[in-house]
């Protein structure tokens, strides 16, 4: 190629002009640009890098600690630790240190990339966490490795701590990390890694027990190093919870009920204090404070015996033979009959056609002529179909909502299950079919639609042992209960007053059941005065019952005592599934009795205590010649 | 009659422009590096700027016709750099740098000054109104082949930079509408099968400069922080070693392409203005050394030195406030890089050699 000079050899001057205005215009654009940016929204950028400029760390609050009536420990913290992952060099962290750190923390490398790849976007004087609530040797490898990772540093937390493992689990509950589904809810004050309440107790007070975590806040200059700290966002701890539990009565109950499956719940009618609550079988509850293994979770959710159900308030069973009592209540209040009323039962009766049978029929005789005391003493099936046949549905199901059943108690724990009252509109709703007569006889002796929890059952009859005085069951110490914020208020009750008249012929009818040779004879102790009412309430109809060996079939057995028999200070209420036979729940609820009662005698008696003692001596109750036992 | 190209000719202005603007780069950087390990960066880049001074010197001695006669030489000899790039072992996940053992050489940076000889070469001779098909067709290997290996390694950014230096070329020369039309509906055509072959990263930045939100892996990040680098930076700046954003590392490499959020952060809107009319100034006098060179050859060299300029400033700058989206184009002279700031140089040293040897009257 030869290159040659040419005179006249030119371009057009114009092009050249052309890229000077070009060039002019283009810098003209960019120095526009450049003034909006540094001069119009200068205010607002200086801000946003003033924002970059802030190292805040957490300070976790420490979790209110769970209390029993006596101030005793129920839940606890220990201090632990969780690792930190400080980004301020982010140019150190090289792909074979994150590796590095990975293996040393047995974190998964994939998930703790995209950590930190996600943190990447936002302040890098934030550190992130990069493994919660750690183990001891995590703790260990992060301070023995500081000079090769100076990037990880530990933070102080709070792990939940149950001492007593199992003991009350499904009352206090456990904590756990937040959910995404409960971080997203809108309004919701989680974040994600908060540990929060997930049941009882725990959930129920969360917002009381988590307090709020505080920040320490400090700015660093262009070289990183704090030049001045901000207003540090103060650490509230969360409160302490004192419940009305008495921690030697829950142990009791959880003793007795033992490795059977069911619920024991123990109030106090006067106040609506619960005293124990058991469900059983159990889980430790310090499993879920850190990670929960995928194993265990599934071992407990699969468990047929439901151990994360709190079968004191979820589970809804026919109530069997107690709901006699409501009967009893609706017939006598109504006065559809009056205690002098009398049945003869061969052992079964006809009524709409249809034949039912005591639970004597069986052993090939019945309970012959009884009255409603007799009735009440040996549970007479065939006094209460009659009862249903004179009352009919709607007056049961009247007395039955009014005093307790049907509805949730109130009691401050989460997924509180409500029962069932059968209505003919609730079968007309449910099962698109006429209401059947027959369908009343059934649940006049607690059979047939009608569903209810132990703590209902304990409410219900606590609350008319009382004269019809109801009081919300909470577990919460009523004196803290305004502080709390809670869902009821010291001395809430429903009332549904019951005649005095109605009040003496049932608790002398369900003192002659322990005390008479009745049906709770094995609840039967010297010196104490306990009344109550047995249950055993078929789960299948016989014949299925028969054919089948499993226990899931057996029937449930319930016993509901208290204590006095007039004005009870304390009401159990005992659910054995697959228990067979009432019998087998009475002597949980006698020794629960048996200790609050004992309990009771080694403190300095009150006033109160010793007018009931005084009240106990002179015997308020004429002992009717008894029966023998069936 | 043309000048024999005496020292005393020697174009000091241009040079001085240059040498200003590299000096305010060089302090920048020991601003940013300031009690940091890297402090002693900004030696380097004096370094470069001296060394580059030096090479300004002789490739201005050399008669640029002298050069545009090798320019097949100096083309395949480019393009054999590149090639034997792509066997080197990567370096930060790509093949830019060839390994000298005293420091590394960014081959498309040398390669940028080849391709204004060759396009230069192309179109010397071009008597007619126009450029022809055969012209363009020239064109298109002469920038597309080393593009596309320069695309490779990969560096888009440097690729792209090639591009106006042809158009700058071809515009000079004039093109007719019917090839403009023709080579527009080709371009229409070619941009998905272009955007076939981007990486995800360069897709995403793509992407997130179109729709901000939808960003996921922090380009769009970026381009925020820099915004916030330069607005907080306000009228005066925030004065020297004291900008937050760059010197806490919210600034990507702030002493590479993000150079000028650094300054801006630091100097403020006053030294942006100061600096952009320096560049301004460099530019003009450019234009000014094509208007006047002695033939079209010397002209086209020129042009295309500015177009190149002119297109990795633009850019730059307009990418710091989000006026474009983020590529890997450096700021000339101010940016950290030593293949840069020298490849630069000898570019001026070219025009230089365009000057001496203008017309004369």
């Amino acid at each position: 190629m030869e290159f040659s000079s040419h005179q006249n050899d030119h371009f057009p001057g114009w092009k050249v002009v052309f890229f000077q205005y070009l060039v002019a215009v283009v810098f003209f654009i960019l120095l526009v640009g450049y003034w909006k940016i540094q001069v119009g929204e200068h205010g607002r950028y200086a801000e946003q890098a003033e924002r970059n400029r802030i190292r805040s760390l957490p300070i976790i609050a420490p979790r209110g600690r769970v209390l029993d009536r006596a101030g005793r420990v129920l839940v606890n913290n220990a201090p632990a630790f969780s690792v930190m992952l400080l980004r301020e060099n982010a140019a150190s962290l090289t792909p074979d240190k994150v590796g590095a750190m990975a293996r040393g923390l047995n974190l998964d490398l994939g998930e703790l990339r995209s950590e930190i790849s996600d943190a990447s976007q936002g302040n890098r004087f934030q550190p992130i966490i990069i493994k919660p609530h750690a183990e001891l040797e995590d703790a260990s490898f992060v301070e023995s490795h500081q000079t090769e990772f100076p990037e990880l540093a530990l933070l102080e937390v709070q792990d939940r701590v149950y001492p007593y493992h199992s003991f009350a689990a499904a009352t206090l509950g456990h904590v756990g990390e937040v959910s995404e589904e409960q971080v997203d809810k809108p309004g919701s004050p989680y974040r994600p890694g908060d540990v929060v309440g997930q049941s009882g107790v725990e959930r129920e007070y969360n917002s009381v027990l988590s307090g709020s975590d505080g920040m320490r806040r400090t700015i660093v200059n262009s070289r990183g190093e704090d030049v001045g700290s901000m207003t540090s966002i103060e650490v509230v701890p969360g409160r302490d919870v004192r419940l009305t539990l008495d921690l030697d009565i829950q142990q009791v109950a959880e003793t007795g009920l033992g490795d059977r499956n069911g619920a024991v719940v123990a109030l106090d009618p006067r106040t609506g204090d619960v005293l124990a609550m058991v469900s059983h079988p159990t889980y430790d509850p310090n499993g879920f404070a850190r990670h929960i293994d995928r194993e265990t979770w599934a071992h407990l959710t699969a468990d047929p015996g439901k151990p994360l159900m709190n079968k004191a308030i979820q589970a809804q069973l026919a109530p069997g033979s107690i709901f006699k009592i409501i009967t009893a209540t609706a017939a006598l209040e109504t006065g559809t009959i009056t205690s002098d009323f009398t049945v003869f039962c061969p052992g079964e009766v006809t009524i709409y056609g249809h034949t039912f049978h005591d639970w004597t029929f069986e052993n090939g005789h019945g309970h012959g002529r009884v009255d409603l005391h007799n009735a009440i003493v040996h549970s007479c099936d065939v006094y209460f179909y009659t009862l249903g046949k004179l009352l009919g549905i709607d007056k049961m199901a009247y007395f039955a909502k009014h005093m307790g059943l049907g509805a949730r108690t109130g009691i401050d724990l989460p997924a509180e299950e409500s029962g069932l009252v059968p209505s003919p509109e609730w079968v007309e709703k449910v099962y698109h079919r006429k209401w059947w007569p027959g369908e009343a006889i059934s649940v006049a002796i607690g059979q047939g639609a009608v569903m209810v929890t132990p703590l209902q059952l304990a409410y219900a009859l606590g609350g008319i042992a009382c004269g019809g005085v109801f009081h919300t069951p909470h577990l919460v110490s009523p004196s803290d209960a305004l502080a709390l914020n809670t869902k009821f208020t010291a001395g809430d009750a429903k009332r549904f007053p019951i005649g005095a008249g109605t009040l003496e012929c049932l608790t002398r009818g369900m003192w002659g059941v322990v005390n008479e040779g009745g049906t709770g004879a094995g609840a039967k102790l010297p010196g104490i005065d306990i009344a109550g009412k047995t249950g055993t309430a078929q789960v299948v109809s016989t014949g299925l019952q028969k054919s089948s060996r499993s226990s899931t079939f057996n029937n449930n057995a319930w016993f509901v005592g208290f204590e006095p028999s007039t004005k009870p200070e304390i009401v159990v209420a005992v659910l054995v599934m697959g228990g067979g036979h009432s019998a087998v729940a009475v002597p949980i609820a006698r020794d629960v009795i048996k200790a609050y009662y004992d309990k009771k005698q080694s403190h300095q008696p009150t006033l109160e205590q010793a007018e009931t003692q005084v009240r106990l001596l002179s015997g308020p109750l004429q002992v009717p010649s008894g029966r023998g036992k069936h | 009659m043309l000048r024999p190209g005496k020292l005393k000719d020697f174009d000091w202005f241009l040079l001085g422009v240059a040498v200003v603007i590299a000096v305010i780069g060089a302090i920048e950087i020991y601003s940013t590096t300031l009690g940091t390990p890297l402090v002693g960066q900004y030696r380097k880049q004096i370094l470069f700027t001296f060394i580059g001074c030096l090479g300004a010197f002789v490739v201005s001695r050399i008669d640029y016709h002298a050069i545009l006669e090798r320019a097949p030489w100096l083309f395949g000899l480019g393009v054999l750099g590149l090639v034997v790039l792509l066997f080197t072992k990567p370096v930060a996940g790509a093949r830019r740098w060839f390994p000298l053992g005293f420091a590394t050489l960014q081959v498309s940076e040398l390669v940028k000054l080849v391709i204004i000889v060759s396009v230069a070469a192309i179109l010397a001779d071009r008597r007619d109104e126009a450029a022809t098909w055969k012209d363009l067709l020239k064109l298109g290997i002469v920038v597309g082949l080393p593009a596309a290996l320069v695309a490779l390694e990969p560096d888009l950014g440097t690729a792209l930079t090639f591009v106006p230096i042809a158009a700058a070329g071809v515009l000079m020369v004039g093109i007719r509408f019917r090839h403009v039309a023709v080579l527009a509906l080709f371009g229409a055509l070619m941009l998905p099968v272009g955007w076939h072959f981007l990486r995800p990263y360069q897709r995403e930045r793509v992407v997130s400069f179109i729709h901000p939100a939808q960003d996921t892996r922090g380009s769009h990040y970026q381009a925020t922080q820099s915004k916030i680098a330069i607005g907080s930076g306000g009228f005066l700046g925030k004065g020297f070693g004291s900008g937050t954003q760059s010197r806490l590392g919210f600034i990507p490499v702030s002493r590479a392409d993000f150079m000028f959020a650094t300054y801006s952060e630091e100097q403020g809107f006053v030294g942006t203005l100061f600096v952009m009319l320096l560049y301004f100034v460099l530019l003009l006098r450019l234009l000014d050394v094509a208007q006047t060179a002695g033939d079209r050859a010397g002209s086209l060299v020129v042009v295309g030195l500015a177009a190149l300029l002119f297109f990795q400033v633009s850019v730059n700058v307009g990418m710091m406030i989000g006026f474009l989206p983020i590529t890997g184009i450096p700021l000339p002279l101010m940016s950290q890089g030593g293949s840069s700031v020298l490849s630069t140089f000898l570019g001026l040293g070219m025009a230089i050699s365009v000057r001496m040897r203008r017309l004369v009257n």
